[in-house]
């Protein structure tokens, strides 16, 4: 056993794969863990996961927990809790983190309530920091910041006396470091005496919908909104992420209209994307979508009210009729690969 | 058999109209500054309990924590067919994060006593955690199931057995536990319906009946009297609530910091909308291989 507090990952598996979240994760973790002088742990629980389980390594996790058995190969709340309240219990890590995932925003409560420790949902930014309340300064805790308040604040919020502190952090938002091939983790089997109180749910079927859309890992996303909500705006919209290689998202107002399915909604309660280009198209920009786009390296908002939000984060701003200026942006980009040849 | 169906819900801001300064230097919320409203996916939970109501038979209690102005929020969800509402409000509860309020909300439901279903909204649009609904079922010692879109069938008698669909990100499953469970729904389970007039004209004057008061402590219209017992107040003493454990004593977590979001680039460069315009921003763009 470590004598060190470690951090540990809850390690999602999902369908024979670890979680993207997961790997997000580790690689936050070892940048937290080397602050700390710490190592890297996790734990998994599954069906056959063991040999899934070595590639965390390259991301800098030193151990790997698991526990497998055949009734554990689907997610249910209360094995995996008392699986994982167990681990904690005896490893005593210092921090713990779970994807905000609905696997993780099930089990990460029922873990902190049983343990009676500080859990914070949703983060989309870890930090290590000190925090003093009255004149006992505590060093080296984490600082586990997030939006509340639809997105209007960042909180930042500490469990100092919680130990250990945990947090559930938002997908898509800590950035995976590269693998390294040459680093393997230390993969440890271990015993949890199940029972069958602990099998109060019954999975009757379990179904995977391919997503028609992946806005995660497309370089440029075309979004509309409200303004390119009648038929013909939006057949421009989709012309134009089709002509320039990229996908289609949407405000969340698209996907409340029932226009969009909610895999294109980009924002807070959508996905939060970072591709190399997002076109807004009739987005006003409420904070909400744009707490879920901001980042993107290069934005350029088309939207006829020059006061809309979405202007003050654009790094291009098109004032003007989105039916008018697509058709444009369209024949430019085509008449550019003609140039080009 | 009757289904007993414990429900609980917050009142909340509505976080779609805050501008700003809602905040006070404590870093905890000025609710007082902001529209109150019911959190919607509570009223997709009540929802659920009703249609149950209506099908099977049941009686639902409605619980809150919070403030006494929290009591409009349960007049709505009596207005909705709750047959009972209850108001858990006390000093020693405010500043709760989480583990405190699911605490809190444990002891309350130990005090209702028996129940075969406890709905919770899926979360609260204020902190949006979605946190305290399993942690009230790990109180509880309960099995949960979150991320409820549709309540697909549920048996009565001794054997009795709920089956749902539960939301994911890769699509959905469909799932099956045995009664008592706690379940968290979402706002695609169901459109909830309004208010019964006739309920909101005969109870909108109704005040909440503090318990162990004498019955003119609670300043009721003596024609009201009758329903009086469906609305009441419990504060820690009425809880038997250990004080360490709720509230600000019994939260773990600290608000450290709060920051205002402003979302802005260094500059914007406008663009004119014409063809010359345009060309010059796709090629700048291409220029730095951000297409193409």
């Amino acid at each position: 056993m470590s004598s060190k507090n470690n951090i540990l990952v809850f390690a999602e598996v999902n369908n024979g794969k670890i979680a993207c979240v997961s790997i997000e994760l580790i690689s936050k973790a070892s940048r937290l863990a080397s602050q700390l002088n710490v190592d890297v742990t996790a734990v998994a629980v599954g069906h056959n996961i063991k040999d899934k389980l070595v590639s965390l390594g390259n991301y800098g996790c030193k151990q790997v927990y698991y526990i497998e058995d055949k009734r554990l190969a689907h997610f249910t709340a209360l094995p995996y809790g008392k699986i994982i309240a167990q681990v904690i219990k005896k490893y005593k890590p210092q921090i713990v983190l779970f994807g905000a995932t609905t696997t993780g925003r099930s089990v990460a409560p029922r873990v902190a309530s049983e343990l009676k420790c500080g859990l914070t949902a949703d983060c989309t930014d870890l930090q290590i920091g000190s925090h003093k309340i009255m004149d006992k300064v505590y060093d080296n805790i984490l600082m586990q910041i997030r939006p509340a308040f639809g997105g209007n604040i960042i909180a930042t919020i500490v469990s100092p006396e919680s130990s250990p502190s945990m947090a559930t952090v938002r997908e898509g938002v800590m950035i995976i470091c590269p693998p390294d091939k040459s680093r393997s983790a230390e993969i440890i089997p271990e015993v949890y005496k199940l029972e069958d109180s602990d099998f109060l749910t019954e999975v009757m079927e379990v179904v995977n919908e391919e997503k028609k859309v992946d806005l995660k890992s497309t370089n440029i996303i075309v979004s509309a909104g409200m303004g390119a909500a009648n038929p013909e705006s939006l057949s421009l919209v989709k012309e134009l992420a089709h002509t320039l290689g990229g996908q289609l998202g949407c405000s969340r107002a698209i996907v409340d209209s029932g226009i969009l399915h909610k895999d294109h909604q980009v924002g807070q309660t959508g996905t939060t994307v970072r591709p190399k280009l997002y076109i807004a198209c009739g987005i006003s920009g409420q904070i909400q979508h744009r707490a879920g786009m901001s980042e993107s390296k290069r934005i350029i908002a088309i939207n006829s009210d020059p006061h809309a939000p979405i202007f003050n984060i654009a790094h291009y701003g098109i004032v003007g009729d989105l039916n008018e200026i697509i058709p444009k942006m369209i024949k430019a980009y085509k008449g550019e690969l003609k140039w080009q040849c | 058999m009757p289904f007993k169906i414990i429900v609980t819900v917050k009142q909340v801001p509505d976080t779609q109209q805050i501008t700003g300064q809602a905040m006070k230097p404590d870093g905890t919320v000025n609710r007082e500054a902001l529209p109150a409203i019911v959190n919607p996916e509570d009223l997709n939970a009540l929802e659920e309990a009703i249609k149950i109501k209506i099908k099977y038979g049941a009686h639902i209690t409605v619980i809150s924590m919070g403030p006494p102005k929290a009591t409009e929020t349960l007049k709505e969800c009596y207005y909705r067919g709750a047959d009972d509402v209850i108001l858990i409000s006390d000093s020693a509860f405010a500043g709760a994060d989480t583990l405190a309020t699911s605490f809190t909300l444990k002891c309350a439901v130990d005090k209702i006593g028996k129940y075969d279903l406890i709905f919770c909204g899926r979360q609260a649009i204020d902190g949006d955690t979605a946190q305290v609904g399993p942690q009230l079922a790990e109180k509880l010692k309960i099995n949960q199931l979150t991320f409820v879109c549709q309540i697909m069938d549920i048996t009565e008698g001794p054997k009795n057995h709920i089956t749902v669909k539960r939301s994911t990100e890769n699509g959905y499953e469909i799932l099956k536990s045995a009664l008592p469970v706690l379940l968290t729904i979402t706002n695609s389970a169901n459109k909830p319906r309004s208010a019964s007039v006739k309920r909101l004209l005969a109870f909108k004057n109704m005040v909440f009946r503090k318990e162990n008061a004498p019955f003119e402590e609670t300043g009721l219209h003596p024609k009201y009297l009758p329903a009086s017992e469906h609305f009441k107040i419990w504060g820690l003493e009425s809880l038997g609530a250990d004080k360490s454990l709720c509230g600000l004593n019994g939260s773990p977590t600290r608000v450290k910091k709060i920051k205002d979001v402003v979302l802005t680039t260094a500059g914007t460069k406008q663009i004119a909308g014409t063809e010359e315009g345009i060309s010059n921003l796709i090629r700048e763009l291409k220029a730095e291989h951000i297409i193409g």
